[in-house]
């Protein structure tokens, strides 16, 4: 049956921001759905509270609402636009839970809405671990056995029911804490205490583990005429006890026989038709056991997800947009596979290659979280890679995540193992950690066998055997030489992943020595295709990796070719944002009549479909691979410019003639701290004073003269990156040796003879003002958005709630902002984007840094002010000038639609529940949400609520405040009186109020103090505390402040740690009870220029 | 990137890489070259031939080797890792490979997998079957794609002698291979309701296996007349699968001629061929064929779309049948996947219902026959009249 009539409009939810577990695939799963959806001819409604995603462009949706998903809003929405239907399966886990939330409300019935996708049953069935256990059982499935326990006698009886080894998975916690594997009574007392404590509703699952059990995903697609496809499958490397999310995955599955896999295609089929999902796509998880094939279901997601997004990139096959089109009435048949171009979608892809698919954690930014890997995801990116075969797409996924490694070790990195004695190693090994890999192969180095190892990780032999065929070929190459290699040694070697700089390090000589002896053995690149047909028929789509094979693939074209280099894998500091820029750079450049190349390794992205682009190139970036594709594509320019800091540490390695923009000098003149300097003192622009070292003693002798508080960070990172606030001599000793420390090992941010740290006097209470501006050839300069922090400086800018426009800063600031910002970009010959970070102190106007490229705000920027920032600044890299852009339409004053737009920081506490939430110079948010309305104060509440944190209506507000932020405070509390809250404080907070005349309902004690009177942590845990704000007094990682704030996030009671935000909440809450819930759509806020919308 | 230090080599603990494998060509009869190195069993002064082809499953290889269809070919397969689950007896599909070698980019060295007694390369020489890896199987699938599947020669000898042995190989057009894989004496397997007589052109055990639940299955050699056959009096007749060119196995067709109309018949693959020749149509030869497990099929009746395992480089001729209907179409190229003829009550597919290797959507085709069979009062009268 053809596409469906009966429905004209549809609401689309998207998954908001980016957080652990859900990130960019699902703008790229809702930005196919919009696009294609829109093909048909359907009316597009979409929510989505993520700025930084494609998905929420104006184009892509008919009306684009980015508000919060929240149940009240989306009501509101639908309300207002009525659809005939909601799309909620392309949204993750919080589109679905809107969904289902809409229903128990009775909207869909109240406005006659149909839910597509999968009906309100299959994601009950799906998502209630009972009921999904009940249904599989039924359907001759076997699942783990398990079960609920309440109180600690009923878990000893579930336990010993069940049997030992046990898993224990509280229920409704975060970052897992309270889970764990139970292996005798003792531990299972001992866990099940802990997690009936950590569960807010006191209820434990308790089931069998099968921890090192074979772990495999499907990814399943099904019409509604009931035909169903296995579109890839799935073989983790790390077994059962590592999540799927944290576990290094590699398609298709590696060591199933045909009558094992056939067995659970038939499994993943009866699971989808029982569960109900009538048409789209599902990832549903099994276990096997490595001893006798028993084999288990895990569990089911009844829509696109992470893996499927993995699947597509790994396989060619767009499951998200074909979920689209199934949802509105079309079967697999009726629709083509756009790679082939001839056969239908309705056919399992097959593939002539491996794909592997490697995590990225963050681990550094939350000590105090163990980097031990379990049940509950925790990684915040993942890099893929492509290659003929796993040693080889092993190799370049290591290499792809830039972690300063350059492979599966040979690599200066890789002398971190050298002491540790063998057992100890076996040891760590067996335990799922980020190294694991690493770990492995030094391992078999050592000559420790296949078996041992096995027996120690569960990690496959065959796997192990693949690692053992890399280290066999080191040793060989080793022993030959450098001067002694064959033809076919190089061959062996590169097919097996080598990079060159590892055998640069291999054998004591350059990396370019390496590169010029291969090519001159005529070992060189070719590029495959990803086909989906394991080349079968003949593709269409040019999606290209590259791999040391006979046959080249790839025939560049002589039309004008730009190449783009993105931004690897998502990390904290630099994710989705960057993406979108690059993205855009496509899209614009494609429109303006060139040939766009795009190179990247992030699986999850949109730069990675393969019709983004003209070509795609999935590779790592790194200097040897993006070399590869310039030389197979011989491009006219390439732009390193708006993808964050990787693209840009290339720029000194390619063809100076090739980069596009601001030129490399340019950007090292404002990288380079003692250039830099120069350049401000004879711009006459202020910084703060500050000078750079490349050890303690230089260190101290800047201290010395500048005086602490001071900051000290590394050169060349993004998200300020082991920056610190140092307060004294230790402080600065403490923060030199550890950057030393990184530096010996290469790694990112670590301090080297060409990479000195900076120190800088650190500017307390000051506002920090971030830029985005435009500047061309001609010295035209346009000012994309002058933005006001709402936190002090101090805070990470990514980690601070932003506004447009400037709610305090007075005119003659923000015009001596501008003019510094012209000056500078002048000064840089800047062609394309700049981005300026300011503090102003006492009307004084510091500048901190500038980065000559794409920064993290130009989509946030793009959409309160509908200039598109990163378009322009493509166009103006290939050489178009404003006035031309002007002209076309693409430049345009902001829109002034009366509206003000406040970003808002998403940060990941919830997964690393010990982790205090205090914010600082170092970046730690995932992911951000966007709050437009007609007032500061609405637009605050919203981005709140939007991150999570809705702030409440009424109830007692808790204050504990540092003496520093007592007057600001002050301001706050009384407001919060004003608006009838009570105000609970502690001691010292509250004789100051009360001074100042705020009355205060109670005085708590210090935490653990005097038993009498109940501590904050009580209040909080018992819910007598609807607001928090709590500001650092102490330095301690574990100050008295760090139990309060942990307390709030642990019981999700919305948690303030500046004063500054809390004035803002204040002035938020005023307004959010003064005026009546509004929602207003991208589409009418970028209208006209002059609508001034009714309060 | 700057000048590292030498790194001081730990003494490797793993030796060096084993003797390296010895290198090895493949030389298609157009002349075109891949290089790589000798695996499996040792073919007579270093040269084997044959017919290549590609495969695209991503597993079942031993599936694939051990099916007799392949009986005079080379089966290069797409997917890179070949050998990674071993290899068992579980999983012949006959009772011996009849292939004439394999291509593959990798071959597994340590196999994992419960079920697996042997590794893949010590099955290859058990049973003399001789292989090259490390080719780049990628281009020899896209030059079969253009140029078709052709003869090969592939080993350690010298790249003339290759090239020689090329040209020289006669291929599979024209030639009965049949004769080569079918049984000798006739045998007997299964205890369903019904009684099945089964030409063995090439039978895969995956066959065997789904007609054993529903018949008293008899195999009988590819040249048993049709008369002898009738004397069993059976209540169905199976044609099997098989290598190579159904224009070869005339005989085949005329026994065939005899049976239609007699008895239900159920057909599959080149059982098929032979049945759709039977009832006048013709067949042809495929520009590569169809060797996967991921060819999607739509059923006439209802439009379902299946998922299905293929084999065969030859198939029925558009248009060429008269008074049967066509029941199955491959969806990637329109090639006839099925056809029916009511009044005579037979049927076949092209493609494999019993999987072995591939998927299980059709396997409802054995119960088709099942349908058929019961429907024959003929054949329930022979019966104890349990129904
Ligand atoms: N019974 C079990 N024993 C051991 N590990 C398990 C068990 N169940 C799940 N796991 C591990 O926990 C991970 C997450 O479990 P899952 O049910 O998939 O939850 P989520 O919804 O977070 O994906 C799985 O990927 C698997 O590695
Ligand atoms: N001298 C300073 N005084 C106060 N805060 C500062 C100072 N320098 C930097 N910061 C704070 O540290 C954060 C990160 O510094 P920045 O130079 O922007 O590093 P990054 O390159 O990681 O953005 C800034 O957003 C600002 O809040
Ligand atoms: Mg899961
Ligand atoms: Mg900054």
């Amino acid at each position: 049956m053809p596409r469906r009539d009966d429905i004209e409009s549809i609401l689309v939810i998207g998954s908001g921001p980016i957080v652990i577990g859900q990130a960019s695939e699902f703008d790229y799963s809702g930005t196919q759905a919009c696009r294609v959806l829109k093909e048909e001819g359907y009316r597009i409604i979409l929510v989505n509270s993520n700025p930084a995603t494609i998905m929420t462009d104006p184009e892509f949706a008919d009306r684009t609402y980015v508000e919060p998903l929240d149940p009240d809003i989306v009501e509101a929405i639908v309300e207002r636009e009525r659809p005939d239907a909601i799309l909620p399966t392309l949204g993750g886990q919080t589109a679905l839970n809107l969904a289902m939330a809409l229903v128990e409300r009775g909207v869909p019935e109240k406005f006659g809405i149909e839910l597509i996708g999968a009906n309100a049953e299959a994601i009950a069935t799906a998502e209630n671990r009972d009921k999904f256990k009940a249904a599989m059982t039924e359907i001759g499935l076997k699942v783990p056995d398990s079960g609920f326990a309440y109180t600690l006698d009923e878990a000893m009886t579930v336990g010993r029911e069940i049997g030992f080894p046990l898993i224990i998975r509280p229920s409704y916690i975060l970052g897992g804490q309270g889970t764990g594997i139970a292996h005798d009574e003792d531990d299972l007392r001992r866990l099940a205490t802990t997690g009936l404590a950590a569960s807010p509703v006191s209820e434990i699952l308790i089931e069998r583990s099968i921890a090192g059990w074979k772990e495999y995903e499907l990814e399943v697609m099904r019409d509604h005429a009931d035909n169903c496809v296995i579109v890839c499958s799935i073989e983790n490397f790390d077994p059962m006890g590592v999540h799927t999310g944290d576990s290094i995955t590699v398609a298709p599955a590696q060591t199933l026989s045909d009558v094992e896999y056939q067995r659970m295609r038939d499994a993943a089929f009866a699971c989808i038709r029982r569960i109900g999902v009538d048409t789209g796509g599902s990832n549903i998880q099994f276990a096997i056991n490595p001893d006798d094939g028993d084999m288990v279901v895990i569990e089911m997601n009844p829509r696109v997800s992470r893996s499927s997004a993995l699947a597509s990139k790994a396989t060619g096959f767009p499951i998200a947009k074909i979920a689209a089109r199934l949802a509105v009435g079309y079967t697999l048949d009726e629709i083509t596979n756009d790679i082939t171009g001839e056969t239908p979608a309705s056919f399992e892809p097959t593939i002539d290659y491996v794909v592997t698919k490697i995590p990225r954690w963050a681990f550094e930014k939350f000590p105090g979280q163990p980097a031990i890997l379990g049940t509950r995801m925790q990684s915040v990116g993942e890099a893929m890679a492509i290659g003929r075969t796993f040693p080889e797409s092993l190799q370049k996924g290591l290499r792809s995540l830039e972690h300063g490694r350059m492979g599966l070790n040979c690599d200066p990195a890789e002398r971190l193992l050298d002491d540790v004695d063998d057992d100890e190693l076996v040891r760590m090994a067996a335990v799922g950690t980020p190294d694991r890999p690493f770990q492995l192969e030094a391992a078999l180095r050592r000559g420790i066998s296949v078996e041992r190892l096995y027996q120690a990780t569960r990690v496959d032999p065959w796997f192990l055997d693949q690692i053992l065929q890399i280290v066999e070929e080191r040793a060989h190459l080793a022993e030959t030489g450098y001067s002694h290699v064959s033809r076919r040694d190089w061959r062996r070697a590169k097919r097996l992943g080598f990079s060159d700089a590892q055998l640069a390090y291999l054998w004591g000589v350059t990396e370019a020595d390496v590169r010029e002896a291969r090519l001159a053995a005529g070992v060189r690149t070719t590029f495959k295709t990803v086909d989906t047909c394991g080349a079968e028929f003949e593709a269409r789509t040019p999606y290209h990796y590259s791999t040391y094979e006979d046959e080249d693939e790839v025939h560049t074209t002589d039309a004008r070719k730009i190449m783009i280099l993105g931004s690897g894998p998502n990390r904290i500091g630099q994710g989705i944002e960057f993406d979108y820029c690059c993205v855009h750079a496509s899209l614009a450049l494609r429109a303006a009549g060139f040939e766009t190349i795009m190179v990247n390794c992030n699986p999850e992205t949109v730069s990675t479909d393969y019709d983004t682009s003209n070509r795609l190139y999935f590779e790592p970036l790194t200097h040897e691979d993006v070399l590869n594709v310039i030389e197979a594509e011989q491009p006219d320019g390439v732009i390193v410019a708006l993808g964050g800091q990787t693209p840009l540490k290339l720029a000194g390695q390619i063809p100076h003639s090739l980069v596009l923009g601001t030129s490399p000098e340019s950007i090292d003149l404002a990288e380079d701290r003692e250039r830099w300097n120069a350049l401000c003192a004879r711009l006459e622009i202020p910084q703060p004073a500050g000078g750079t070292a490349t050890n303690f003693e230089q260190a101290k002798e800047i201290v010395d003269r500048i005086g602490y508080p001071a900051l000290v960070r590394p050169s060349y990172v993004l998200g300020g990156r082991a920056m610190e606030i140092v307060y004294d001599e230790d402080g600065l000793r403490r923060a030199m040796a550890e950057l030393a420390g990184f530096g010996s090992l290469g790694k990112e941010g670590g301090l080297s003879a060409e990479r000195p740290v900076l120190v800088d006097r650190f500017l307390e209470d000051a506002i920090e003002v971030d830029v985005d501006a435009l500047r061309d050839a001609t010295g035209e300069v346009v000012i994309g958005a002058v933005m006001e922090h709402v936190e002090e400086a101090g805070v990470h800018s990514g980690d601070s709630a932003c506004v447009i426009p400037p709610p305090t800063l007075p005119h003659s600031v923000i015009e001596v902002i501008e003019d510094y910002t012209r000056a500078i970009a002048a000064a840089l010959d800047v062609r394309g984007l700049i981005n300026v970070q300011y503090a102003v102190k006492s009307g004084q106007v510091f500048v901190i840094e500038a980065n000559p490229r794409a920064s993290r705000t130009v989509p946030f920027v793009a959409k309160a002010t509908g200039v598109p920032l990163a378009k322009i600044a493509s166009r103006i890299m290939t050489g178009s000038t404003i006035a031309e852009l002007r002209e076309e339409g693409l430049v345009h004053p902001p829109t002034s639609g009366g509206h003000v737009s406040v970003k808002e920081a998403v940060l990941p506490f919830n997964r690393f529940p010990d982790v205090d939430t205090v914010l600082g110079p170092e970046m730690r948010s995932t992911g951000e949400v966007m709050g437009i309305d007609l007032t500061f104060g609405l637009a605050f509440a919203k981005s709140q609520m939007a991150a999570g944190n809705t702030l409440p209506e009424e109830g007692a507000v808790f204050l504990s405040l540092a003496d520093r932020d007592k007057p600001a405070g002050l301001d706050a509390a009384r407001r919060f009186v004003e608006h009838g809250f009570s105000i609970v404080a502690t001691s010292g907070t509250a004789a100051y109020l009360e001074e100042h005349g705020v009355p205060v309902a109670r005085v708590v004690a210090k935490v653990g103090e005097a038993q009498d009177v109940p501590d904050a942590v009580r209040l909080i845990s018992n819910g007598e505390v609807q607001l928090v704000v709590n500001t650092p007094r102490g330095r301690g990682p574990r100050a008295d402040g760090a139990y309060i704030r942990t307390a709030a996030n642990v019981h999700k009671v919305p948690c303030l740690t500046t004063a500054a935000a809390a004035r803002a909440a204040a002035s938020g809450m005023a307004d959010w009870a003064k005026h009546p819930l509004q929602v207003r759509s991208l589409q009418e806020f970028h209208a006209d220029d002059q609508l001034q919308l009714p309060l | 990137m700057t000048t590292t230090e030498p790194r001081p080599q730990p003494t490797p603990a793993t030796p060096a890489r084993p003797a390296r494998r010895e290198d090895a060509l493949l030389v298609l009869a157009d002349g075109t070259i891949f290089e790589g190195e000798a695996i499996g069993a040792v073919p007579p002064n270093g040269v084997a031939t044959g017919e290549v082809v590609f495969n695209t499953v991503m597993s079942g290889y031993q599936e694939v080797i051990t099916d007799p269809s392949y009986a005079g070919q080379v089966i290069a397969f797409t997917y890179p890792h070949i050998g990674n689950y071993g290899a068992t007896d579980a999983d012949d599909e006959s009772r011996r490979p009849f292939c004439r070698g394999i291509v593959v980019r990798d071959l597994a060295r340590r196999p994992s997998n419960w079920r697996s007694d042997d590794d893949l390369e010590a099955f290859l020489v058990k049973h003399g079957v001789p292989g090259i890896a490390g080719v780049d199987t990628r281009r020899l699938t896209r030059h079969i794609r253009e140029a078709g599947s052709m003869p090969c020669a592939f080993g350690t000898a010298d790249e003339a002698t290759l090239k020689q042995a090329a040209q020289d190989e006669p291929g599979t057009e024209g030639i009965d291979l049949v004769a080569t894989v079918s049984t000798r004496q006739p045998y007997t397997v299964g205890h369903g309701r019904f009684s099945v007589v089964a030409y063995d052109f090439g039978i895969k055990r995956a066959i065997l296996r789904h007609l054993e639940d529903i018949a008293t299955v008899e195999v009988v050699p590819a040249n048993t007349p049709a008369a002898a056959v009738l004397a069993r009096n059976p209540d169905g007749v199976f044609l099997s699968n098989g290598p190579g060119d159904p224009a070869a196995v005339g005989y085949a067709v005329d026994t065939i001629k005899e049976l239609v109309g007699k008895v239900p018949i159920f057909g599959i693959c080149l059982g098929h061929q032979l049945l759709a020749l039977a009832l006048g149509g013709e067949t042809y030869k495929l520009k590569f064929g169809h060797h996967g497990g991921n060819h999607p099929v739509r059923r006439v009746v209802d439009n379902a779309v299946e998922i299905t395992s293929q084999n065969h480089n030859y198939a029925v001729a558009e248009g060429s049948l008269t008074h049967s209907e066509v029941s199955h179409v491959n969806l990637n190229d329109g090639v006839i996947e099925g056809l029916r003829h009511d009044g005579k009550r037979a049927f076949s597919v092209q493609y494999h219902p019993e999987a072995g290797p591939g998927p299980h959507d059709a396997r409802y085709l054995f119960r088709w026959f099942e349908e058929e069979m019961a429907q024959d009062p003929a054949g329930a009268a022979t019966k104890d009249g349990a129904h």
